[in-house]
């Protein structure tokens, strides 16, 4: 691991000044903050990160979980994924987060990350992740060793010719599903960012994965009120019955009105290279009646434009089903 | 003792004081010196071990202000303000922790590597929500892996604990 300079901010403004300094903050950037250290760490023990600074954010005032002024949820930056997914009010108003959030890493793993190093979490990409490899999100320009090699575990949504990684995340597509919002503390203050507009397809900047700029420190994430009525639920499908990242699964917030759904939300997992919001599958859903048919093609609607690699095309109809499977628990518990 | 460690100290060493099993150590330590290095290399606290070194075996699991981690995956130099209890804290010969003396009851092992991440896993276990079957259990140790397959005398050995609590 390379060395590099550990300094601890005491203020939010401290923390935003010292990652100023960097000349990036995606990949490479030279100023990391660091909270629970379960990617930042691991990268770094594997040379793919290599901050020369990394500023210690654990003192900062931003753990609460609390209502927010007008309905709704802030969940504080620093709120470790356990606190998040026992909390009360997240299993009784937003159950597809405790649900996303209990399906992923480990109870070790989840004590120590934090709601903000989750929504920043990196690709499990084996080229990414090996120094030895081509890799055009590690190195720009150097090429993709993924496509054209091993890729089961990689991307179908969002790709481009110079990027197929997919996002390993499980909190974040519940978080997409229930339109979050992201707060930010910057060099010019605070701004709020809806969780679709924060992620980056790689397209011919894979480096780039996010909109956050040097200095930018997430301080909360803010859940909208829940809409009375709305059942939500998440499906992770994957290699085995635990510890293992999604090979797809689905996140719904569905409120129906007898048989007929009034309101859908679909955000995709394991198959894109962002957490993947289908709003092919909601104008499917929205207004038809609750069945197996509507759902079949909704299902289909989202991978309509799926782009499969060498070893992943199973994960088209695995989506599928995996859609289906979500719905029809959703729907079935109203 | 200080004057040696003051000796042996790389450059860039930052001076911090860790709290461990409820003694004080004064370290200074390149930063880049991971929890579970530093128990088992600067304080001679060889009970956690390194499976995979990335999160991803639990055989380094210690307790936190009284919360289960992975110390591979985190700064000794972060860990200033903490409480930390490693499975050396638990107990001790002749003053097993029930779940030490379930194991053995349970022969919840059998090459002994992932042994103390699993009980200090199970201890974390019992002060935590989970469901009272097997399958629970399962589920709240599936961080903590055994390649000799160990799993059902530990399912046995943690149901034992808990069920006399």
């Amino acid at each position: 691991m390379q060395t590099f300079q550990y300094q601890q901010s005491i203020t939010v403004d401290q923390a935003v000044q010292a990652g100023a300094r960097s000349k990036t903050a995606q990949q490479f950037a030279d100023v990391r903050f660091i909270a629970g250290g379960t990617t930042l760490v691991d990268l770094m023990k594997l040379d793919v990160e290599r901050p020369n600074q990394v500023v210690d954010i654990n003192t900062l005032p931003l753990a609460k979980i609390e209502p927010a002024p007008g309905g709704g949820l802030v969940i504080g930056a620093l709120a470790r994924n356990s606190a998040v997914a026992h909390h009360p009010v997240v299993q009784r108003d937003y159950a597809v987060l405790s649900e996303a959030l209990l399906s992923g890493a480990s109870p070790q793993l989840r004590n120590m990350a934090t709601t903000a190093g989750n929504l920043l979490q990196r690709t499990r990409c084996p080229y990414f992740r090996d120094t030895a490899h081509a890799c055009n999100k590690r190195e720009p320009g150097t090429g993709c060793s993924a496509i054209g090699g091993h890729n089961r575990m990689l991307a179908i949504l969002g790709t481009s010719k110079d990027c197929i990684a997919s996002n390993p995340s499980d909190q974040n597509v519940a978080l997409t599903a229930l339109e979050a919002t992201i707060q930010v503390q910057g060099t010019k203050g605070g701004r709020s960012i809806p969780i679709q507009d924060f992620y980056l397809k790689p397209g011919s900047t894979p480096n780039r994965e996010n909109i956050l700029e040097p200095g930018d420190l997430i301080v909360s994430v803010t859940l909208p009120a829940p809409v009375p009525g709305t059942q939500s639920h998440y499906l992770k499908l994957r290699d085995r019955a635990a510890y293992e990242f999604a090979l797809a699964s689905a996140a719904i917030v569905i409120k129906t009105n007898g048989s007929r759904i009034e309101r859908a939300r679909v955000a995709l997992g394991g198959v894109g290279t962002v957490p993947w919001r289908s709003r092919e599958a909601e104008h499917v859903l929205e207004g038809q009646t609750a069945n197996a048919a509507t759902f079949r093609r909704a299902a289909d609607a989202a991978l309509k434009d799926a782009q499969p690699a060498s070893e992943n095309g199973f994960k088209v109809e695995l989506a599928k089903r995996c859609i289906v499977r979500t719905l029809t628990g959703s729907t079935q518990s109203a | 003792m200080e004057q040696e460690s003051e000796a042996a100290a790389p450059a860039g060493a930052i001076p911090v004081t860790l709290k461990v099993n409820g003694k004080s150590y004064p370290l200074r330590l390149d930063p880049r010196t991971t929890l579970l290095d530093c128990l088992r290399e600067n304080l001679n606290l060889p009970g956690t071990k390194k499976g995979c070194d990335h999160g991803q075996c639990g055989a380094c699991t210690v307790h936190v202000n009284g919360q289960r981690v992975n110390s591979c995956l985190t700064f000794a130099v972060m860990h200033s303000a903490d409480e930390i209890t490693t499975i050396e804290g638990i107990g001790q010969p002749g003053h097993l922790h029930p779940m030490q003396a379930a194991f053995v009851e349970h022969d919840g092992y059998q090459c002994g590597y992932c042994t103390s991440g699993q009980i200090m896993s199970a201890v974390a276990v019992l002060s935590e929500p989970v469901g009272p079957s097997d399958d629970d259990v399962k589920q709240a140790m599936y961080g903590n892996i055994c390649r000799c397959g160990a799993y059902p005398n530990i399912i046995a050995a943690v149901q034992t604990v808990r069920r006399k609590a």
